[in-house]
């Protein structure tokens, strides 16, 4: 079947099985940075925000998708021009194999727009969802409150 | 060391940036032109013989292009660790055998134009099995009436002790003093079996591999790996396919852990695609890394110590059942390692004795996993030093102080045992332990904790523990590394290095050693690493080599650069080359103060006389090892009642000689600490009755997330050593050692009772207290 799907806020009409899930179609058409560590919801690198929600797109029929706005991890910043919590976790070496961490910093995305101040243990619950195994969480963590001072000095 | 400019520095990872904004390509991350996928069908069987294997209904299926099976595959006997050649471990693996030794054994490969199809078409292909008795029990394996997993045809290749017939896939003994005089001389005996169970890696990238011909004929392999240029090798010499015909490249990983440095996929899509001339892919699911990919190794560890009254101790004795699962990789060095990495320690015992088997049993295969070895002994030899030091009245802390291993001492050990031959004599050049314990136990507070029995809640008790341990920085004369560069004209390098970062940051480490010789700044090098074509050989990401070994190869190389650059400006400012020095991107005559650019250096070379191009390589390897050192500290509340474990604190003080990157550093320590804290606390394989692991997914196999953290604190005792490339040592592997004894002598210090077997799950905790009458 074809659906349009509205990513990074651009129109892109694809072509996928009625059993597909949405990780893989994304994947399947370019978007690449959506990462599959278990395909069962459980490790969390192929979140993105669906409608401005945190979704495991591993867990979404892509056919429920179409018409929606998908975010993934290059629609919060891309390389030439990084988000602030991309360029906080990459200063305070919370990026190590970067399988996880478009997954992270999604979940970090979607914490930061609902709650700017969080403390420690506000990020390690909202991380709750994704795994990592490289870092121990603790620069993780260290880098999301980082993004976080500064983007509120920055508005 | 504060002369350094680069080193030391916390510089940014290179590739953090891309990696962060999603930019980076994995190996499924690359398009393939219409490629076949792959589709593993597996025994349901721990222990069968295949008797007949009809594939005709798969084949019949549309889009079936290929079925791979024992019939018609080559049967050539090889290991599938990724080691250094010949391998250490026992050639006793077949792409497909038709003897299926584990359940999930691979019995059949699809190849099919869509996955879906791939695993339709795997689940029509008719096995009959001949069921043979299983051996699931390690203690049984070597028992006369135990079922034998392995024919007569597997062997070592290498001289070491090797008997199918009887499961023993390695042994190892070694030896010094006078063991019974050593017991005779103790006031105090311990005899303790202590149990460290199966656990998997859980690199969140599953394992993967593509294969596909470039556009003269050869066979490019791109493989979430390790050790590029082992696979490259060990797929040349499985399938008799010339290793000039095959490139491996790696790409960006997705963590390894050990993992990775096996090579049991890359020989699938190379037989595929050299076959039917396609490209071919396969990733492993989730469950199949869980059931089917490589393991750490369990372990039973007896320890039998003697010690005068006053805690010295005269003898150990250890003993290491090793399960290797249904496949020897890593068997022998994985069980070297127990006592290699581990008895040196206390260094002044000076009667000791350490036997390791490994045996095959019919369960999941065991492999290299951060830690290798000594993770498992640890846990055993520093629960016991609890239990000396507590029966003596010393504090532990003390004990560790007097009786480990100090700077311009050695171990017999080092001399004695190696990887399947004898070890290499070396002299601790370095070693900063004391100021680990101090600092530590500062920062943990043990004296206002340490066997006070804090009642924090009704029924709920504080106790903490502490655990030392050492690791290697490389495997002394066996592992090489090697690095070129050349230079461009705006004076930047590209840096070419076998050396294989998994996620570890160790291509920035490399920039960071060659910007400190050249003394210019990280990012003026172009780092591209273990591809097999463009880059020289490393033997890859294991045995916490890469700093010391491949750094080297990289200080070697950019010393040799820096020679020829020297001598271009020479030229240039008819100087003499003595007196010239490089900085801050220029080159200085001492004397006169003159100085040219870099920039001008390399347009000097390449266009205006006696030109040339200014480049380099070089290649390291070492013939010492040199530990790091760790304290680590652990704070729990137990709960008397019910055997929780609640980890509060974990403190982590390590020498890893001077830091290259003070971040990347402490990344490692906490990335090893908290999979140690969840292999402590949750990890363990559970089978059924027919040996199949039944909790292969992250719902069922726990991992920590970032909520489970306790409060962390990751001290660096920077130390200086000679031997390593600007003094450093290796910090990869370490701090994977100290959470289960930490842990487990702290559930002692509060509770008084000893948790022999971990992971210390409520339940077994519980257990344990009820068997000493501390619960009802």
């Amino acid at each position: 079947m074809r659906g349009e799907f509205r990513i990074n806020g651009a129109i892109k009409e694809c072509e996928f099985a009625p059993e597909a899930v949405l990780a893989q179609v994304l994947r399947d058409n370019g978007h690449t940075e959506v990462k599959i560590g278990c395909n069962r919801g459980e490790c969390g690198a192929c979140v993105i925000l669906l409608d401005g929600e945190l979704v495991n797109s591993c867990q979404v029929l892509a056919a429920t998708a179409t018409g929606r706005e998908i975010t993934t991890v290059k629609g919060v910043g891309n390389l030439h021009e990084p988000h602030p919590i991309q360029t906080a976790l990459a200063e305070t070496g919370a990026v190590q194999c970067g399988f996880c961490t478009p997954g992270m910093v999604l979940a970090a995305f979607y914490l930061l727009s609902r709650n700017p101040d969080p403390t420690e243990k506000e990020i390690a619950n909202a991380l709750d969802g994704n795994l990592c195994r490289c870092t121990g969480y603790v620069k993780i963590i260290e880098g999301i409150k980082l993004a976080a001072e500064r983007m509120r000095a920055n508005g | 060391m504060d002369e350094f400019k680069t080193i030391g520095k916390s510089v940014e990872k290179i590739d953090s940036i891309s990696l962060a904004t999603g930019e980076e390509k994995y190996v499924d991350d690359f398009p393939l032109d219409n490629p076949l996928h792959l589709a593993l069908l597996y025994s349901p069987h721990a222990h069968a013989g295949i008797v007949r294997i009809d594939t005709t209904e798969a084949e019949s299926m549309e889009g079936v292009v290929s079925i791979l099976h024992h019939g018609n595959t080559p049967d050539k006997l090889h290991t599938t660790a990724g080691q250094g050649f010949p391998e250490p471990s026992p050639y006793d693996s077949r792409i497909f055998d038709k003897k299926m030794r584990f359940v999930g054994d691979r019995v059949a490969l699809v190849a099919a134009e869509t996955i879906e199809i791939a695993r339709e078409a795997a689940k029509k292909i008719e096995v009959e099995y001949k069921l043979l008795e299983p051996l699931f029990d390690s203690e049984r394996a070597m028992d006369a009436d135990a079922p034998r997993l392995h024919g007569d045809d597997a062997f070592a290749p290498i001289p070491v002790k090797y008997d199918p017939a009887h499961n023993l896939a390695a042994e190892v003994e070694m030896s010094f003093g006078d063991l019974e005089a050593g017991f005779r001389e103790a006031d105090l005996i311990f005899d303790n079996t202590f149990y460290t169970p199966y656990a998997s890696h859980c690199a969140i990238e599953p394992h993967a591999a593509f294969a596909r011909f470039d556009e003269r004929g050869r066979l490019v392999i791109y493989t979430a790996t390790q050790v590029p240029f082992h696979a490259r090798r060990i797929v040349g010499r499985t399938l008799d396919i010339p290793i000039g015909q095959i490139r491996v490249v790696k790409p960006r990983i997705g963590g390894g852990f050990g993992g990775k440095q096996e090579v049991f996929l890359e020989q699938l899509v190379a037989l595929v695609t050299w076959r039917t001339k396609r490209p071919s892919k396969i990733i492993l699911s989730r469950e199949e890394v869980f059931a089917n990919a490589r393991t750490r190794h369990p372990m039973r560890t007896r320890l039998k110590a003697g010690a005068k009254s006053d805690g010295e101790i005269t003898t150990i004795e250890l003993d290491c059942l090793m399960n290797t699962g249904a496949y020897g990789s890593h068997a022998l060095t994985v069980l070297s390692n127990a006592g290699a990495k581990v008895l040196p320690l206390l260094n002044k015992v000076k009667n000791v004795h350490f036997i390791g088997r490994s045996v095959y049993t019919n369960l999941p295969i065991g492999g290299a996993y951060r830690g290798y070895g000594a993770t498992q002994s640890y846990s055993a030899y520093n629960q016991t030093i609890d239990m000396v030091a507590r029966a003596a009245g010393v504090d532990l802390l003390e004990f560790f102080k007097k009786w480990t291993i100090k700077k311009g001492e050695t171990s017999e050990v080092f001399r004695v045992l190696g990887e399947g031959k004898e070890g290499v004599a070396q002299i601790i050049h370095s070693c900063k332990l004391d100021e680990c314990i101090d600092r530590g136990a500062e920062a943990i507070d043990w004296y206002a904790k340490r066997g006070r029995r804090i009642e924090v809640a009704p029924n709920i008790v504080k106790g903490v523990g502490v655990a030392c341990s050492m690791q290697g920085s490389g495997i002394p004369k066996v592992d090489m590394g090697a690095a070129s560069m050349k230079m461009n004209e705006d004076g930047s390098f590209n840096l070419y290095i076998g050396a294989t970062d998994i996620g570890t940051g160790s291509d920035t480490i490399m920039a960071q050693i060659a910007a400190e010789v050249l003394g210019i700044t990280p990012d003026r090098f172009i780092v591209l690493s273990s591809d097999t074509d463009l880059t020289p050989f490393d033997v890859g990401a294991y045995a916490s080599s890469t700093t010391y070994i491949s750094g080297q190869a990289v200080r070697k190389c950019a010393m040799k650069v820096a020679e020829q650059i020297k001598e271009v400006a020479a030229e240039m400012l008819d100087l003499p080359i003595e007196g010239l020095f490089l900085d801050n991107g220029r080159v200085i005559d001492d004397v006169s103060r003159k100085a040219v650019t870099l920039d001008d250096v390399c347009y000097y070379a390449f266009y205006t006389s006696n030109q040339r191009q200014i480049a380099a390589g070089a290649s390291h390897f070492a013939t010492e090892s040199p530990p790091p050192f760790i304290a680590q500290f652990a704070e729990v509340n137990v709960d008397i009642r019910t055997g929780r474990v609640e980890l509060i604190k974990f403190v982590s003080a390590v020498d890893c000689g001077q830091p290259l990157n003070p971040r990347l550093a402490e990344g490692q320590v906490e990335g090893a600490v908290v999979n140690g804290l969840s292999y402590a606390l949750w990890e363990e394989y559970i089978y059924d009755k027919n040996g199949r692991m039944t909790n292969p997914s992250f719902w069922d196999y726990k991992i920590y997330t970032a909520a489970d953290l306790p409060e962390m604190a990751t001290i660096i005792v920077g130390s200086y050593e000679e031997t390593g490339p600007f003094g450093a040592k290796s910090i990869g592997e370490i701090a994977i050692n100290g959470p289960i004894p930490a842990i487990g002598n702290a559930i002692f210090d509060a509770t008084g009772v000893r948790v022999f077997e971990a992971p210390y799950t409520s339940e077994r905790v519980w257990r344990r207290l009820k068997e000493e009458g501390v619960t009802d």
